[in-house]
């Protein structure tokens, strides 16, 4: 059973990374466009201190891991509206091993373009340092996962196509400008950055420009490696219960509380980060490192 | 006697207010290649999809190989193979691949390469799907049914919308599947279809099995044996067509005029003379040996596509 299991997620997600390797839009937005932003956010913001291409970099590979979401809500909502689903159901395969096809082979498909990524920070961009390579790709294993599974959620919840797109939009705009991604979080006034505390991209982001900045030790980034784990098996669960495989089977409005339901771990973390100022701490120590004209240098002690 | 390998009894299921399936009772023999015969919207898909595990029937019992499709999961899927009313695949899947994926979900696997030679799909295994033909994707779909060596097959309206080549090809298919001994359930509202390829018929309509039998029994029951069809230039009276010799049924369908006749030459001399008499004037007359059409139109009133 559990071989089978196995099995059929091992066939699944080898098609799946062959049928992504055949769609331009998938290559366009997975690797074209975060080395369109990191030459844009270079050029606008990378000055003063190469450790400054480090804490860019960290929010593009951000973008990078978080393509997930986009991608596999958007192709699962496809696959229900021509079904294509339909024809899997009619197999042994199960809702699981469908889900965690697309997880696993979107993971497998970013580590290239992590790696590209990296390549072109440290030898085009002249990168201060490596950052902490095997933190930097914890987070990129349990970061796409999680953000994998988000978008399945969406999916689940959505019935059409054009309801997919707003809801993806919505919260696409909040994982890119409140989570430090893109915007520093450091020059959001407070009351902001506490509210980022909530999102899942904060932890994802955070994390990962730290590890690139080299800021954290692996052990150092087990919060934000809990939420995202936390996030990912709640979210797993949720859009493995209410997956769809017809297309005419429609979820009710009531069933878009599911999205929230997913986002509960992050609510938790949230609170707890807000109470004890871990992260935002963090925050405004690595800009005030970054911000030093010596790239490289000792790294500060934590505020307390 | 052997158990039969799919047992229907008693089945319902409504889409809201609409009861599509209404106490359909039916069973398949093994080896059998069973037709469920009716217009659009009889309940046939319905059914089907009871049977292939894709929708819970409000009442009643289904059983394939002795499993209930709705609760036996992977150990049913196992054993059924299918072709929907309409098979969609990934654009960019490629045949050989679609095939290899399919089979590698089943413990029991058909050689991919036998059923692209045996499909005539050899020449496009590399292709994609999008870049299929309907014929060939159907085919693709058919082979697809087969990955796992199934027990029982289903093929729900697997010829519709394709040109009548392309037909026959899928009818030489199935009635391989046939010489194989294999158990097939087919849906259709093609009459040629249903005659040609099922050793067992069931008629359909309104969510109802109105008659099941052999094509050769259904046809024996017919009340006539050749039905004539008449347009007249005006229209005449019921009792007067009813009435002509060689007569035994009559019927209105839209403008034409409908007489079953045992004895068809001497039934179109005493409709001649009825019209001379009345000074009406025949448009056009045809005739047609018993066919399964006869017994819908017999049973319902209406043709099968209409």
């Amino acid at each position: 059973m559990a071989s089978n299991l196995v099995t059929n997620t091992w066939s699944l997600t080898k098609i799946r990374i062959r049928l992504a390797m055949r769609n331009k839009m998938f290559l366009f937005f997975s690797l074209l466009m975060p080395m369109v932003f990191l030459f844009l956010f270079v050029m606008v913001w990378g000055k003063g201190s190469p450790m400054k291409i480090n804490f860019i970099l960290g929010g593009i590979i951000t973008l990078t891991v978080m393509g997930g979401f986009w991608g596999l809500s958007v192709q699962l909502v496809t696959f229900r509206e021509q079904g294509i689903l339909r024809r899997f159901r009619l197999t042994p395969l199960g809702a699981g091993p469908m889900l965690a096809s697309s997880i696993l082979a979107n993971f497998i498909l970013i580590v290239p373009f992590v790696f590209f990524e990296l390549f072109i920070g440290k030898y085009i961009l002249h990168m201060a340092v490596w950052g902490n390579l095997p933190a930097i790709f914890f987070l990129v294993m349990i970061g796409s996962a999680a953000f994998s599974a988000f978008g399945l959620v969406v999916a689940s919840v959505t019935n059409t196509m054009q309801e997919t797109q707003i809801i993806n939009q919505l919260i696409w705009m909040v994982f890119l400008f409140l989570s430090g991604a893109t915007i520093p979080l450091a020059s959001f006034p407070d009351w902001i950055k506490r509210i980022t505390l909530f999102s899942p991209a904060t932890y994802l982001a955070v994390g990962l420009q730290s590890a690139a900045t080299n800021q954290v030790v692996a052990f150092e980034i087990l919060t934000e490696a809990a939420a995202l784990v936390l996030g990912l098996l709640v979210a797993f669960e949720i859009s493995r219960r209410i997956f769809r495989w017809e297309p005419e089977a429609k979820m009710p409005r009531s069933a878009k509380v599911w999205v929230l339901a997913a986002l509960i771990p992050f609510v938790a973390f949230g609170a707890w980060e807000n109470y004890s100022g871990r992260m935002l701490n963090r925050v405004n120590t690595m800009m005030s490192f970054i911000d030093r004209p010596v790239p490289g240098a000792v790294k500060p002690e934590m505020d307390q | 006697m052997a158990e039969p390998i799919i047992e229907v009894q008693d089945l319902y299921k409504s889409y809201g207010a609409v009861e599509a399936v209404r106490g359909v009772s039916f069973h398949v023999n093994e080896g059998e290649v069973f037709g469920l015969l009716g217009p659009n919207g009889a309940g046939k898909t319905s059914t089907v999809e009871i049977l292939e595990g894709m929708r819970t029937p409000d009442r009643g019992t289904a059983r394939v190989c002795g499993l209930d499709p709705e609760r036996s999961g992977s150990a049913f899927k196992q054993t059924i193979g299918a072709v929907l009313q309409s098979t969609a695949l990934p654009d960019k899947l490629k045949v050989k691949e679609a095939l290899d994926l399919f089979a590698s979900f089943y413990k029991d696997r058909a050689s991919t390469d036998g059923l692209l030679k045996r499909f005539q799909l050899e020449e496009k295994r590399e292709a994609f799907y999008k870049d299929l033909s309907g014929g060939q994707k159907q085919r693709l779909a058919l082979a697809m049914a087969l990955v796992n060596n199934p027990k029982v097959v289903f093929l729900d309206e697997p010829t519709a919308g394709l040109d009548p080549q392309v037909r026959r090809e899928i009818y030489d298919i199935i009635e391989e599947l046939r010489r194989e001994k294999k158990t097939v359930l087919l849906t259709t509202h093609y009459i040629e279809e249903a005659e040609r390829l099922c050793d067992r018929v069931a008629i359909i309509d309104h969510g109802k099995i109105i008659k099941t039998g052999t094509p050769r029994e259904l046809k024996q029951s017919s009340a006539g044996t050749t039905r004539i069809e008449v347009r007249l230039a005006r229209p005449a009276t019921e009792a007067a067509l009813r009435g002509l010799d060689g007569v035994s049924d009559f019927r209105t369908m839209g403008e034409n005029y409908v007489l079953y006749a045992a004895r068809a030459p001497q039934a179109i001399v005493s409709l001649v003379k009825h019209l001379e008499a009345d000074n009406n004037e025949l448009q056009s007359l045809e005739m047609y040996s018993p066919s399964l059409e006869d017994v819908f139109i017999e049973l319902t009133g209406r043709r099968l596509r209409e």
